[in-house]
């Protein structure tokens, strides 16, 4: 396999420099965005950052250049391309990119980045990131309210810290609104497959169905797919993550945790346009709305005024510090 | 055992292992033909990828998932093709050529479907009434039940067996070993395209980039454990299946103590039985003895 993979990222690096070599050379501000493999159309993480960089094209007439990395070993020579063209700004995007990033910025002291979902603590690195377990709390407390067997379940893609935070965020939630809810637990597998495997996603949401939960958060890529399905085939229902994913299955998807990239990516390159963007580490939570749960037409009969009302009694809580959702990070530094 | 303990059975433990195991079936099907024709296989990702994308599409564009499986299977045949192209006319070492086959799926699939559906990511979702509901577990057995007796009882299986094991002798019998060649890497492709089609129009509602995940690399590692014989390499993707259903089921679950079992111990497990069965219940796997000569 691996072979194939070196060979895929020898593929890509031909491609971005062909797309580099066109590259007009005046002075308009060139951004490069790195995506990781789900590709800039998972409807998902990669997505919303993708529609960040589109918006800021158009809007804030930049010169784009998205690639996708075919896989780990391939972001640090396409970060280094962009370096090496001298873009205003590389936009990695995801904790995989972590190492590749503080690399680069060591490699070349004068380049800005902004590493999204990670802490890289260089000087010239913004990092960006998500207070994931908020937005998963007041989903899960979403799914408590709407769950009547008492049961719900959490599915993760790949078995990694971030996806546990979503998923003890969640917990948290739900206990909140019923101390005595079960959450049945899943996750796909341990390997970047666990992002792309919708059979196994269908599967695993099937047994979980099964089980007696009625709602199901999944936090696992294009495979949230495959949830959606069995949602669908079984009449319950089913949380998106990342980008809006209501859509999807109009009446089985309750909401979807939003997850702001696109907000992020524009915000950072509209702040480098106005030359304000600084290094150091930005979160974003519940209370700027970089993490939220999605209300519109499709979900609209789903989502009660009550329950709205309920959820942004726990949005007040948790900006104010009455309410304190677990951090997975936070423990893990602990234990 | 009354009625409903029987239907939870089969629906908690018979129906989720055969569905698990029926892309697996077809492709290690496919495989152990062309493997056994003397040709090796690992192409079977890529002819699983061509297969889901086609599938889905076809199933999309005609509303028959019916159509749009033989399609699938026909789509492995053509990428089959080409990958014979390579090594039997330009006699390309097959590693080297199965693997360009795999990365030319992983790209293709893709770029038409940014073509079709404005989307690297996935194609459009099949709707609910034009997806499969049993049929491809009933496919399945009718190809495994094919599969077995022309493999044991037929003059076509004697002879692609021979082209495998002994190519020389075939030749003297004055049968083509080239045609029996080419005939298992078009059996390779269509099981494969089919095994495809199972993931994309039957397990999910549309095809997904790399939605195989190495199911064609699990599938070949069948073919070893089965001994290249048609019913062991079933069995053995069962096994792997009963493995996936009970992984599924495991995830979670205290067993002992107040902890869960971590995920990852649970994720081994069909590594480990295969490592197991390999070493100790089976005993040696020959290959066939012609296996990836070139004369």
């Amino acid at each position: 396999m691996s072979k194939i993979k070196n060979k895929c990222a020898l593929f890509g690096m031909v491609g971005l420099l062909t797309s580099l070599l066109a590259t007009p050379s005046w002075a308009e501000l060139k951004v490069g965005l790195v995506l990781d493999s789900a590709g800039k159309d998972d409807k998902s993480f990669n997505s919303t950052a993708y529609d960040g960089m589109k918006r800021a094209e158009k809007e804030l007439g930049i010169v784009a250049k998205t690639v996708e990395a075919p896989d780990p070993s391939s972001y640090e020579t396409l970060q280094r391309a962009f370096a090496d063209k001298k873009f205003d700004l590389i936009i990695a995007i995801g904790f995989l990119q972590l190492d590749a990033v503080k690399k680069n910025a060591a490699r070349y002291p004068d380049q800005k980045f902004l590493l999204i979902d990670s802490d890289a603590q260089m000087p010239n690195v913004r990092s960006v990131m998500f207070e994931e377990q908020e937005g998963s709390y007041l989903v899960g407390a979403l799914a408590a309210m709407h769950s009547k067997t008492g049961k719900i379940g959490f599915m993760g893609g790949m078995d990694v810290p971030l996806i546990r935070r979503f998923q003890l965020g969640y917990e948290a939630g739900a206990k909140k609104i019923n101390p005595k809810i079960e959450i049945l637990i899943n996750y796909l597998g341990v390997t970047a497959e666990a992002w792309s495997n919708t059979p196994k996603a269908k599967e695993l949401a099937l047994a979980q169905y099964n089980r007696g939960a009625d709602v199901i958060f999944v936090a696992a890529g294009n495979s949230g797919m495959g949830v959606f399905d069995a949602a669908e085939a079984q009449n319950k229902l089913a949380i998106g993550v990342d980008s809006n994913q209501d859509g999807i299955k109009p009446g089985h998807i309750l909401t979807s945790m939003l997850k702001r990239g696109d907000e992020v990516v524009f915000d950072s390159i509209k702040l480098l346009k106005e030359g304000k963007l600084t290094p150091g580490l930005f979160r974003y939570g519940v209370k700027t709305k970089g993490v939220d749960y999605s209300v519109d037409s499709f979900n609209a009969k789903l989502v009660s005024a009550d329950d709205r009302k309920k959820l942004e009694e726990l949005r007040a809580g948790i900006i104010s510090g009455k309410i304190s959702v677990p951090d997975y990070y936070v423990i893990q530094k602990k234990k | 055992m009354d009625e409903s303990q029987f239907e939870h059975i089969l629906s908690t433990w018979v129906l989720p292992v055969l569905r698990v195991s029926t892309p697996l079936i077809f492709a290690a099907l496919g495989g152990m033909w062309c493997e056994r024709s003397g040709i090796v296989q690992i192409g079977l990702e890529g002819f699983m990828l061509v297969g889901a994308f086609f599938g889905a599409v076809s199933t999309l564009y005609f509303s028959n998932p019916y159509l749009g499986f033989l399609i699938a299977g026909i789509a492995g045949v053509m990428l089959s093709l080409l990958f014979g192209l390579g090594v039997l006319k330009f006699r390309a070492n097959q590693i080297v050529a199965a693997t360009a086959t795999n990365l030319f799926a992983l790209g293709v699939t893709p770029f038409f479907s940014k073509i079709w559906y404005d989307s690297t990511g996935s194609t459009a979702p099949i709707p609910t009434e034009s997806q499969f509901k049993v049929a491809p577990l009933y496919l399945m057995g009718l190809t495994v039940l094919i599969s077995t007796i022309l493999f044991h009882y037929s003059k076509f299986g004697l002879r692609l067996r021979f082209a495998g094991e002994h190519p020389k002798a075939l030749e003297s019998a004055g049968v083509s070993v080239l045609n029996k060649r080419w005939q298992g890497i078009m059996i390779s492709g269509f099981l494969a395209g089919l095994a495809g089609g199972t993931l994309s129009i039957y397990l999910s509602s549309s095809f997904i980039r790399n939605m195989s995940s190495g199911r064609g690399f699990i599938a070949l590692a069948a073919v070893i454990l089965g001994k290249w014989k048609p019913i062991p390499t079933v069995l053995a993707c069962l096994l792997f299946g009963i493995t996936e259903a009970v992984q599924i089921r495991l995830q979670g679950v205290v067993l002992w103590g107040s902890e869960p079992v971590p995920v990852q111990w649970i994720q081994i497990l069909p590594y480990l039985i295969t490592i197991v069965v390999l070493a100790g219940a089976v005993g040696r796997s020959y290959a066939p003895k012609g296996l990836g000569q070139v004369e």
